[in-house]
């Protein structure tokens, strides 16, 4: 049965507020989720006050403040800063986003971090994506051909074929999407979600690609594919402004289509 | 499953290599509702207040009782498909979900009978 409320060593408490900077006037306060495996005490909310007169704009800048000047053992993933590796996704008042390129001034009032959601924790912000990189690997991502390569070059694709990539091969994987997803939450260990269709739409829409027919065997699921119920949170939140929920569609219309 | 990887769990017993005519068919009986529920409508609105001899006299007419049968039928279908995916969505428990999806599936054929037997005693008399 799906659990509409948290177990209770789940339950999130009141945790620690750090003192504001001495003599800065303009401050930003972060509300963080903390949870440690090295002991057994439930999560908690800490509470930073970031000066914002010495700090990056992102909400990512405020994070590694907080990290290297008031809390060292806060820990999130980051890597490119520049929205392209995924690695800052998290929970920032209520939508999954990019740590990196949402702005603290996009935000009023105080900024409330959570993980991504109905993910196991590793700590603090860190979710496992570990069934997530394994359905991203059910799909095959690569090109599939049975025809060899022309020995002196590569394959050729037109222009109008490459456009059909466009809107798909932005996709970074950062799982902002799939986490966003009632349905993801609820069956995570069937349905593959946003990222993980379009992802696999990304390949079925590719003219150089041979096995779209095995590709479609694949997905043709009453729980892979067919979870999908059109909620939209997925384009709703995608940081990168992409659709998977329309992805999902031209998947669902190729299935259609090729029964007659 | 502690030993098992990862991949292994995602890709499990395969797919099942259908739900394009379940999905399919959701949307088509959607449609179809439309302009059934309209005609019905109408049906139901025209004849508040009448009596019996004359709410017989109309819907036994051919045309009403080819709608109120392909009403009844659709609605139905419609019904046992859209609460089978409402029960797989959020049911885990493998015997319980079981369970409801008999108690749907026989539902949805008595409570359809029963209203099509209705209508058909309505054409033809009795």
């Amino acid at each position: 049965m799906v659990e509409l409320t948290l177990p209770k060593n789940s339950r999130v408490g009141t945790g620690k507020t750090h003192p504001k900077p001495e003599g800065s006037t303009k401050t930003k306060t972060f509300n963080v989720y903390r949870w440690s495996p090295d002991d057994t005490e439930n999560p908690r909310i800490d509470t930073y006050h970031v000066d914002l007169e010495d700090c990056g704009p992102m909400i990512l800048d405020g994070l590694i403040k907080i990290k290297n000047e008031i809390d060292p053992t806060l820990t999130f993933r980051r890597s490119c800063r520049e929205g392209i590796c995924g690695s800052c996704a998290m929970n920032i008042n209520g939508t999954n986003t990019l740590a990196c390129t949402k702005g603290m001034d996009e935000v009023s009032g105080d900024i409330n971090i959570y993980p991504l959601p109905h993910q196991p924790v590793v700590k603090d912000l860190v979710p496992d994506l570990t069934n997530f990189y394994a359905q991203y690997a059910s799909i095959k991502p690569w090109m599939q051909t049975q025809t060899p390569p022309p020995p002196d070059r590569e394959r050729l694709q037109s222009k109008e074929d490459r456009e059909k990539l466009d809107g798909l091969y932005e996709c970074i994987l950062c799982a902002c999407c799939s986490t966003s997803c009632p349905s993801y939450w609820w069956n995570s260990d069937r349905f593959l979600g946003p990222a993980i269709l379009l992802q696999a739409y990304r390949w079925l829409a590719d003219s150089r690609d041979e096995n779209t027919g095995e590709r479609l065997d694949n997905l043709e699921d009453p729980f892979r594919l067919y979870r999908c119920h059109t909620i939209m949170n997925c384009a709703n939140t995608c940081p990168k402004g992409l659709n998977p929920a329309k992805a999902i569609a031209e998947i669902k219309k190729m299935m259609v289509e090729r029964r007659g | 499953m502690g030993m098992r990887t990862p991949l292994k769990n995602v890709r499990h017993l395969g797919s099942a290599k259908e739900g394009t005519i379940h999905w399919w068919h959701q949307k088509v009986t959607a449609v179809a509702l439309i302009p059934l529920f309209i005609v019905a409508i109408a049906y139901a609105v025209s004849l508040v207040g009448a009596d019996y001899e004359r709410v017989r006299d109309v819907l036994s007419h051919p045309f009403a009782t080819v709608v109120l049968l392909l009403l009844i039928g659709v609605t139905f279908y419609h019904f046992k498909i859209g609460m089978q995916v409402v029960i797989e969505d959020y049911i885990h428990t493998e015997i319980t979900k079981m369970v409801l999806l008999l108690l749907n599936s026989f539902f949805c054929a008595v409570v359809g009978l029963a209203a099509a037997l209705a209508v058909l005693k309505l054409a033809f008399g009795g």
